[in-house]
Parts: C-alpha cells; sequence; structure tokens
C-alpha cells in the first residue's frame, strides 16, 4: 500500500514537473484594453490582434486581457500582469502611459508596449498607427459623395491624434470640393453610444448628410443610416450595423505588429522601438469602398495605393494654418512626424477652434 | 393567498450585525452559480477572488490602496444620509479636491515658491487646500436647500458634472504639461508634492493612514459627541429635533461641509498618492461607489471601513479572476450588484417579518 502511495507521488511529482516545465517555455502575454471588448471598435480591433497572434504563434504564447481597465486607476491592473509571470504586455490606451512606465520601473525583466504614447524606456516601446492617412482617403470619398457640401465629425477629445485626423480627412475633402464645409462637434468620450448618436444627431439636423467620427462605438454611423444618409465606420469594419451608410471605415490591425513583436521576445531580440506604421505597412486598412459610384471608388483605391506607396502625404507641403501662415519647416516636403504626433491647429478653411 | 411584511416589534442588534453577513453569503452563492453556468469551478473562483488576493502582501496593500477613497468619502457621505439628506455628488467634490489640492502642486512645481520656507509645507497644504475646496463645493447645494428649499439631491448631483467638465477644461488648457505634445495631462508631480510611502517601493501611501483615522474619529464623533447624537436624531426623528431645539439649517450645513470636506480629502489624496498628476478624469466613479459603501456599511463608520475593505476585494479579486481564470470583466459588476441587492432585502428581513396568509380573512 505505501509503495503504491510512493509511487503515485512520485508520478505526480513528475507530472508537475513537466507541466511546471512546459508552462515555462510559453511566453505569457498580457493586454490592457480601455473599452469593452465588445466595443466593435478600437478595443475589439486589439483583441483581433491578440487573437491573430494567438493564432499564429500557436502553443508558444499564451495570451491574457484585462478589458475596461479605468486610465486613472491602471497601475495596479498593470502589475497584476506583470507579477503573475506576463514577460510581454501590451497596454493600449494613451492614458496607461505613466502607469505602464512606473511598473515597468519594478519589472525591469518584462517587455512593456505602450500604443499611442511618446515616453519610452529600456523595457517600454511605443507604438501607433498613421490613423490620419485612412482619414485622407474617407475625405476625399466625403468631398465627393455630399450634396449639401456639409460634412459632420463627431470627434472625441482634442488631442493630435485627433486634430491630425480631423486635418487630413478635410484636406482630403478639399482635394475633391472645394466648396465642402465641416462643421464638428466634440463628444468628449471614446465609447459612449448615447452621447455619440446626440452628437450625430446634432450633426444631421444642421444639414451635413455625410457622418464621419472619432469615437468607438458605432451609434454615429447607425444615425446616418436611419436618416438615409452615408457615414464611415472607425478603428473596426462596422459594416454590419450599417449595410446602406458605411462608405467605408478607417481598420486598425495590430495583428502583424503583435505578431512580429512576440515573435522577437520568443527570439530573444526585442528592443524598445517607436513604431507608427500605416497603409503601407498595413497596420492601417480601408475595409471595402461600398455605396458609392465606381469613379469614386477607383478614386479612392487610387488614393489608398499612392499613400501607401508614399508618393501621397496627405501632409505634403505647403499645410497652411488657419492664420494663412505655412507651418512647414524650410524646404521640407511634407510636415515632420512630430508635428503631426504634437498637432493641436487646425488647417486653414476649417470654421472651427481647436478647443484649448 | 397573501405575502405580508409586517414590522418586527423590537429590532435586535445580532440580527443587525448578522444580516450583512448572510447577504454576504448568499451573494456568494448566486455568483458561484453565475460562475459554474460559465463553466468554471466555483470553488476555485472563491479562492481566486476572496481568499488568494488576502494571502499576499501586494494584494493586500493594493486592497488598501482601493479602499481608501471609497472609505473616506463613504464616512462623510453616512453623516449626510443619517439626516436623511442627500447628497449625491461626492463624486464633484472629490474632483474638485483632487483638482485644487493638485493645483498647488502645479504652482510649485520645479522649485517654484520654495526658497524662503523650503519643501515641506507644500502636501499639507496640498491636503488642506483640496479637503477645504471639496467642503466648498459642497455647501453649494447645501446652501440652495436652506435657503431656497431647493432638491439637494438633483444640484449635488449635477455639480458632478460641472466639477468634472472644469477638471477637464483646466487639464486640456492651463494646466497642460507644455512638453506634453498637447496631450491634456499636467507635469508630474515633484516628489515633494507626493504623499509619502508607507512601505518603501511599494503603492501604500500616507492616505491610506488618513482614511483609518478619519473613520476612527468619524466613529467617535458619532458615538460619543452632542453633534453625532444631533445627527441622528434629525435623520431618525425630525419633530423630536425640532423640540429639542436643533437648528435644521445648521445642520444640514454642517454635514454638507463633513462630507464634502473628505471628499475633497479623498481627491486629493488619490492626485497625490496614487496618480500623481492631473488627468482630464481622476475618479472611476469613487463617488457613486461610496454611496454602496456607505449603505454596505450600515452609515457606521467601523462599518464603512469594513464595507470598503470589501468592495476593494470584489475589484481586485475580479481582476486577478480575468487574469487567472479567463472570467470576464462583468462578473465584478454583477457581483457588486448582487451583494447590494442581498443586502438591502436582508435588510428588510430584520426590519419586517414575512407572513403567508392562506385562506379567506374573516
Amino acid at each position: 500500500m505505501q509503495k503504491i502511495a510512493s509511487i503515485a507521488s512520485t508520478i505526480t511529482l513528475a507530472l508537475a514537473l513537466s507541466t511546471g516545465a512546459l508552462a515555462a517555455d510559453k511566453l505569457k502575454i498580457g493586454f490592457v484594453y480601455v473599452g469593452p471588448v465588445g466595443d466593435f471598435g478600437y478595443s475589439y480591433q486589439h483583441d483581433q490582434g491578440r487573437l491573430a497572434m494567438q493564432k499564429a504563434l500557436g502553443d508558444k504564447v499564451e495570451t491574457t486581457f484585462l478589458e475596461n481597465v479605468p486610465e486613472n486607476d491602471s497601475e495596479r491592473s498593470i502589475e497584476q500582469l506583470a507579477r503573475t509571470g506576463h514577460k510581454l504586455i501590451f497596454t493600449t490606451s494613451f492614458g496607461y502611459m505613466d502607469p505602464t512606465l512606473k511598473v515597468a520601473k519594478k519589472y525591469p525583466d518584462v517587455m512593456f508596449e505602450h500604443a499611442t504614447g511618446y515616453k519610452r524606456d529600456k523595457n517600454v516601446a511605443t507604438y501607433s498607427a498613421r490613423f490620419h492617412e485612412g482619414r485622407y482617403v474617407i475625405g476625399q470619398i466625403a468631398g465627393k459623395m455630399t450634396k449639401s457640401n456639409t460634412i459632420g465629425y463627431v470627434a472625441a477629445f482634442p488631442i493630435p491624434e485627433v486634430v491630425s485626423g480631423i486635418n487630413s480627412f478635410y484636406l482630403g475633402a478639399l482635394s475633391t470640393n472645394p466648396n465642402v464645409k465641416l462643421k464638428i462637434v466634440w463628444a468628449n468620450t471614446w465609447f459612449d453610444p448615447g452621447k455619440e448618436a446626440d452628437a450625430a444627431k446634432a450633426l444631421l439636423a444642421q444639414g451635413a448628410d455625410i457622418i464621419s467620427q472619432h469615437t468607438d462605438s458605432a451609434a454615429p454611423l447607425q444615425e446616418a443610416e436611419k436618416a438615409g444618409k452615408l457615414g464611415f465606420g472607425q478603428a473596426s469594419n462596422m459594416e454590419r450595423f450599417a449595410p446602406k451608410a458605411q462608405l467605408s471605415a478607417i481598420i486598425d490591425d495590430w495583428s502583424g505588429y503583435y505578431t512580429a513583436r512576440a515573435q522577437l521576445a520568443l527570439d530573444g531580440k526585442w528592443t524598445s522601438t517607436d513604431t507608427w506604421d500605416g497603409i503601407g505597412k498595413k497596420m492601417v486598412i480601408m475595409a471595402p469602398f461600398k455605396n458609392m459610384p465606381d469613379d469614386v471608388k477607383a478614386m479612392a483605391e487610387k488614393t489608398t495605393a499612392a499613400i501607401g506607396s508614399g508618393a501621397l502625404n496627405p501632409f505634403k507641403c505647403p499645410v497652411l494654418d488657419q492664420a494663412g501662415k505655412d507651418q512647414c519647416k524650410a524646404g521640407a516636403a511634407a510636415l515632420e512626424d512630430g508635428q503631426v504626433l504634437s498637432m493641436n491647429w487646425y488647417v486653414k478653411g476649417i470654421d472651427d477652434k481647436v478647443p484649448q | 393567498m397573501r405575502i405580508d411584511l409586517e414590522p418586527r416589534a423590537g429590532r435586535s442588534r445580532i440580527a443587525e450585525w448578522v444580516a450583512p453577513v448572510g447577504a454576504l453569503i448568499a451573494a456568494m452563492l448566486i455568483g458561484g452559480l453565475l460562475v459554474a453556468a460559465l463553466g468554471k469551478s466555483p470553488v476555485q473562483a472563491f479562492f481566486v477572488y476572496f481568499v488568494d488576493p488576502l494571502t499576499e502582501a501586494w494584494s493586500l496593500q493594493e486592497l488598501a490602496v482601493k479602499a481608501t477613497p471609497l472609505v473616506m468619502i463613504a464616512v462623510g457621505l453616512s453623516f449626510c444620509f443619517r439626516a436623511n439628506l442627500w447628497n449625491i455628488g461626492a463624486e464633484g467634490q472629490f474632483i474638485i479636491g483632487g483638482a485644487m489640492g493638485g493645483w498647488i502642486a502645479l504652482l510649485t512645481h520645479d522649485g517654484v515658491g520654495q526658497s524662503v520656507l523650503g519643501s515641506w509645507w507644500i502636501v499639507p497644504a496640498m491636503l488642506a487646500f483640496g479637503a477645504f475646496c471639496g467642503l466648498l463645493y459642497a455647501l453649494i447645494p447645501a446652501l440652495l436647500r436652506v435657503w431656497l428649499g431647493v432638491s439637494e439631491i438633483l444640484t449635488s448631483l449635477m455639480l458632478v458634472y460641472i466639477a468634472q467638465l472644469f477638471l477637464d477644461y483646466m487639464v486640456r488648457g492651463p494646466w497642460r504639461d507644455p512638453k506634453g505634445f498637447n496631450f491634456p495631462v499636467t507635469v508630474n508631480f515633484d516628489p515633494v508634492a507626493t504623499l509619502p510611502m508607507l512601505a518603501p517601493g511599494g503603492r501604500l501611501h500616507a492616505g491610506v493612514a488618513l482614511a483609518l483615522i478619519v473613520a476612527l474619529a468619524a466613529a467617535l464623533v458619532m458615538a460619543r459627541s452632542l453633534f453625532g447624537y444631533e445627527v441622528r436624531l434629525v435623520g431618525s426623528a425630525p419633530r423630536a429635533a425640532r423640540f429639542a431645539g436643533f437648528s435644521e439649517s445648521k445642520l444640514t450645513l454642517a454635514v454638507f461641509a463633513i462630507s464634502g470636506a473628505l471628499a475633497g480629502l479623498a481627491g486629493i489624496c488619490e492626485v497625490a498618492g496614487q496618480i500623481g498628476q492631473l488627468q482630464p478624469s481622476i475618479s472611476p466613479g469613487y463617488g457613486f461607489t461610496a454611496i454602496i459603501v456607505a449603505f454596505l456599511g450600515r452609515l457606521s463608520p467601523i462599518g464603512i471601513l469594513v464595507a470598503g475593505l470589501v468592495l476593494a476585494l470584489t475589484y481586485i479579486g475580479g481582476e486577478s479572476a480575468q487574469v487567472t481564470m479567463k472570467l470576464p470583466f462583468y462578473l465584478t459588476g454583477a457581483f457588486q450588484g448582487l451583494l447590494l441587492m442581498c443586502v438591502l432585502a436582508a435588510d428588510v428581513f430584520t426590519r419586517y417579518r414575512l407572513v403567508i396568509q392562506t385562506g379567506r380573512r374573516a
């Protein structure tokens, strides 16, 4: 009897050791999302990236996510992942910047990746996408498709990413329609379907026949659909929410980046870098162009390809601000990345003020 | 058949304390069913949620940090609620306290104004000014009620949105970090404008100790002072209180001042102890969650201390469950709702008896 027991315990011990060894070989990767995975927008796309990475790397990685993590109480959540053996952690919202850096100092052997921020460290890399490239394309479409020459824009917060998106969108629209007018409503939220819908309704009531949005839910697009008008999806392909209204959508595609970074971590070659890719590297993808005539579709495809190849830059010089002053550095072909990343001024022709 | 609730003749003190514990157990059982329905082990979930966080130094410390703002605000609210006054705007008072206290950190950034006195006074000044501004902000609905008879429930709630937009405006405009690429955050506070840590390397800031002191002091005031008696009397027997010569107006101002000051203090402790800078939003809804904490704690300061820790436990346990068991985030919210429902139900049964009558009444 005793012998059986000792054999049994040896076997369980061996089993425990072998699974332990297996688990240690796996790279544990954590994700922190600001919204619910089910927002079908920003956080959803990050999670799609996680799933694609999981699929590509299979048994070599194990992934975990924390959703709806408030930015002002995120340090604990990030540390929770770091102390439970996650060696690569993606924090996917701007407000996680300082908390990520604080936790990274405490866990020097953990690799961190912070989206849309500008502070880096030895073990903190940053990454973001050139969303404004996609906005130039949909701006061109909007310029062509509007009948009232009035386009509504539901914006989240006046941070550089959103402001440069508005400018790029407007420059695109202006390039196809010199009479276009842009009306902007600040929703002061990233995700609040009620508020976003109200903003869209207000814009429609002011005569906008196309709704563009830089907030994460499908609500503004759905309002456009209800009113028989047109719009664009944000972050994700929102066609299923507005099959008749969605002209296209700017899709954030993180799968390539996440897979590549995880692979580097697995190979022991991960270093802290600053990545800002766009249409060219497929971090920004345009959803199929629909609900538009063939010539508009052809134009949109041509512009997308030109931006992807680098032949076209939405902020090609000169770029005039509202006062008519050229913001380009002397002799530059386009605005520098740093200028776009810190943009807090509108281009000439936008009849509004950046909230200060 | 009729089901009636009959008031119980006397209320036993034992039942008053057994009821919340019973409610907690009931909520855990229902929560366990939910976990089982999701195909996970309820026993493992119980350990991950409620036991593991209590066994490690790291999570115990996080528990205290998370409970601190909840306890401070809820203790203040208990004075209002006891007196049958409904301050729903603690969230706004919290934000104003954090913003105005934080302002001092911005004014003294990089050694400004420290040539004469040094820097020792900065943190105390931040705490005092934060609490004072929270107090002033809470007096608005109190004065409107006393002077004009306006419902304090509405005004205090509406002032929350004003506070949120005020902070939002300041952080995007005048207080923005000039080197922050136009992002809406202030500079990081200097170490001299940050609450000292109680343990090196951790996140256990001095605000945790303050919360403990606040709860103990409030318990003393509530139980032993004439003022505490006045609050309780006005709440439970307003006519008697009037006959006793207590002024309702003065009391209204006093309890709002207390709850506003404590919410403001909680705000500046959170900003100077946990966040370390001002952002467009500094609270994940602490001012509202504290209302639940106040009632879970039966409006007694010591009860609130326990309730604050229990609620903090559900947050931290909920996060562990997401990480280790891949349980959904929404389970945490669902469980908090369950807990409140069970506590309220238990409350009803300690006050009333269930009478089921069959057949006709004569």
